[in-house]
């Protein structure tokens, strides 16, 4: 094909106007500013090579949150992993692996696209656009949000008459006000970090090549059900400090979409089709008559 | 039978309130066994109820942070919206495809089913922890409109209401509202048509709600079909449930059926009976198929795979035989045995998803086994529903004939076509 600069200029002038004229007059296509502007999900990147297990976030979180303080150097907790309660947001477990022991933070993981979120009948369960998945009181206690979690995090307060869900929301109260979470303040070791997602997987990235004999070369959250707020860095397979590898790199909602797609069609499709067969099983006298039988 | 056929004459409201203190009053003998060991379950469940709105869902249920889910659920509104599933499927077989051989028991049918969506569903409410907001996904501005839940939640509602459109001719009839009931009848066809697109992505949507529980359900039971599956079960166990209400019904209510209809009774058990067998099939198939494509044999040797094995075998194929057997030979002892099984397997499946192969992985003594209270409440549901059902079909026209002046409306144009479809009928009852 024969194309000079002179007509070369032209299409691409007449492309440009175009879009232009087309992104304009269509409702909601981001432009090119917007899409720079807005705002990237925040999370943290937990080292487990660096944590020793002091707990100073577990005693952050509770004083951030109005919980229970909890006496720290109590040791005995360590003996069994623990889960995350409806008083206790994250928790430190102790592992025993093949490299010695290791401390893991627990918490939230803070999905890019929750499957709680998607779960959630009344948008109780939000995700926000400065990274945190928070809770709020127009829940109705379906609980439904907690077989959706791949993590089973969301926890609900079975002991109350005005229960509610309990899990961490990533500080968002001070996310708001360009804080940093509680516990990644609290933290000595510098084995928490916050910043955008997009920052937290360069710094991952850059510890493991800076030095690759300290870790395994994975990092968890990055695909993970498609990809986490919380990433975590280990120097022993993830398993054996009590992730679950099995979990798959496809957004939770991403189940239910299929059958959710499925929905206006049938709802369109059968009812026709049913009036379609009704009329056709109408007998003669019916239709002379004009109106059903009784 | 002619006595309680006749209409009250309505005219004023102070008529309408002294009829409605009338109809209130229990008919018949007070102290029948049946009254004397429910009555005490309910109130107990009552008490219980109390104690749980009260004191919150810990005081009464054994859930848990592992087992969000229990009986509550797992039983009564997934078993339940199953068993309820015989109304759509009638209302599709008489209204639609106008097989007039079973419109003698449509109306107990949308009335079960009526009835089971307003209590099992109903049952959701108890299991609410935040229930005062149960209106949230009805009214207001925040839809959680990517949630399958909220699409159950609002095909519960609207089907309830189809279902009361459907059934509302008999209360017309009861009050003797003539006008009124004619107006309600014109609209049954298009609940009718509404009822069943709704429950089609309802009772799939049952089982799409386990969807995102992907991790937690054994690979045997989970699958991406699981909305197909909750959709194909719904017929025969919509269908037993037929069967198996039809049976004690008949039996209980046998001063109100007449005599002719009694004898149509068995024709439509046959028919049913061959309706479960076809379901039954099919969902047999379907299953047999995603097990050899799924390419899960090593699994069946675990002790879970036992358990999927004797779920399929002794749940699905044998209640299947059975009807089959019962059809070929007109047993109808047989058939109602394989109503029986079938929906213990309906039972069974639904418990495997919410409750048993839910989170297999966790050692026994951390499960969830409901408690004592739970399954009291459950069974006070249960038996609420029964006594309704039972007040309602001793008053309205369920079982027994219309008043005379509904069939008086249309004998005239009917008689012919009647006459002309007898031999019809008999053809098709083979």
């Amino acid at each position: 094909m024969d194309i000079n600069r002179r007509s070369f200029l032209k299409v691409l002038g007449g492309g440009m106007a175009g879009a232009a004229l087309g992104s304009s007059l269509l409702p909601g296509r981001p432009r090119a500013a917007e899409i720079a502007a807005a705002k990237q999900f925040s999370g943290v990147l937990v080292d487990t090579t660096r944590c020793v297990g002091c707990r100073s976030c577990e005693e952050a979180c509770a004083a951030a949150h109005h919980m229970a303080i909890l006496d720290i150097n109590d040791q005995s907790v360590f003996d069994r992993p623990r889960n995350t309660t409806v008083s206790q947001w994250t928790v430190v477990n102790r592992y025993q692996t093949e490299k010695g022991e290791v401390f893991v933070k627990k918490q939230c993981m803070h999905c890019n696209q929750p499957g709680c979120v998607s779960a959630c009948l009344v948008k109780a369960m939000q995700k926000r656009e400065e990274g945190p998945v928070t809770w709020d009181t127009n829940c109705m206690g379906c609980r439904y949000c907690m077989p959706s979690c791949p993590f089973e995090i969301p926890k609900f307060e079975y002991q109350s008459s005005v229960p509610k869900i309990q899990k961490c929301n990533l500080c968002w109260e001070r996310l708001r006000h360009g804080e940093k979470p509680a516990c990644v303040e609290a933290c000595p070791e510098q084995a928490l970090f916050f910043a955008t997602r997009r920052e937290l997987i360069e710094e991952a990235n850059k510890r493991i090549y800076q030095k690759p004999g300290d870790y395994i070369h994975h990092i968890y959250g990055e695909h993970e059900v498609g990809g986490t707020g919380y990433l975590y860095l280990s120097k022993v397979p993830f398993e054996q400090i009590g992730f679950r590898t099995d979990l798959g790199t496809t957004p939770y909602p991403e189940f239910t979409k299929g059958f959710l797609y499925s929905v206006p069609l049938v709802l369109l499709l059968w009812p026709a089709f049913l009036m379609g067969v009704n009329t056709l099983t109408k007998r003669e006298d019916e239709k002379k008559r004009g109106g059903e039988r009784p | 039978m002619n006595e309680s056929a006749k209409s009250p004459e309505i005219k004023t409201v102070k008529d309408f309130v002294t009829f409605i203190r009338r109809e209130l009053k229990p008919k018949g003998k007070i102290f029948t066994p049946f009254n004397v060991i429910t009555l005490p379950i309910i109130l107990l469940g009552l008490a219980l109820i109390a104690i749980r709105l009260v004191k919150g869902l810990g005081a009464v249920t054994n859930l848990s942070q592992e087992f969000p889910w229990g009986i509550w659920i797992g039983f009564d509104v997934m078993v339940g919206v199953a068993f309820a599933g015989g109304a759509y499927i009638l209302t599709f077989v008489v209204y639609i495809l106008r097989n007039e051989k079973y419109h003698g028991v449509v109306r107990a049918t949308v009335l079960n089913g009526f009835l089971a969506y307003v209590f099992y569903a109903g049952a959701i409410f108890l299991d609410l922890g935040r229930w005062w907001n149960i209106v949230n996904p009805i009214f207001g501005n925040k839809f959680g409109v990517n949630s399958v839940l909220f699409l159950v939640s609002w095909h519960f509602l609207l089907y309830m209401i189809s279902l009361f459109i459907e059934f509302s001719p008999a209360v017309a009839e009861w009050l003797g509202f003539k006008r009124i009931r004619k107006i309600l009848a014109s609209l049954t066809v298009g609940a009718v048509i509404f009822g069943i697109a709704l429950s089609t992505l309802h009772q799939s949507g049952l089982g799409a709600l386990l969807m995102m529980a992907k991790d937690k359900i054994h690979p045997l039971w989970y699958t991406e079909f699981i909305p197909v599956f909750f959709f194909v079960s719904s017929i025969f166990a919509g269908l037993s449930m037929v069967i198996f209400e039809g049976t004690i019904s008949h039996k209980v209510f046998a001063d109100q059926i007449d005599p002719e209809h009694q004898q149509s009774f068995d024709r439509i058990l046959m028919g049913l009976g061959k309706g479960c067998a076809g379901a039954l099939f099919v969902y047999f198939f379907m299953k047999i198929l995603l097990l050899i494509h799924g390419k899960q044999w090593a699994l069946l040797a675990t002790p879970m795979g036992t358990w999927y094995l004797v779920e399929l075998i002794g749940f699905v194929l044998l209640p299947c035989v059975l009807f089959l057997h019962g059809v070929r030979y007109q047993n109808l002892t047989v058939i109602r045995m394989g109503a029986i099984v079938s929906m213990l397997g309906i039972i069974i499946n639904r418990l495997n998803y919410s409750v048993i192969a839910y989170k297999w992985y966790v050692p026994l003594s951390q499960r969830y086994i409901p408690s004592w209270m739970e399954i009291t409440i459950t069974l006070a549901i249960i038996l609420t529903e029964v006594w309704v059902f039972r007040w309602i079909a001793n008053r309205m026209p369920v079982f027994r004939a219309s008043p005379a002046w509904v069939t008086e409306e249309s004998t005239v144009k009917k008689t012919v076509t009647i006459r002309k479809e007898v031999p019809k009928w008999k053809v098709s009852a083979m």
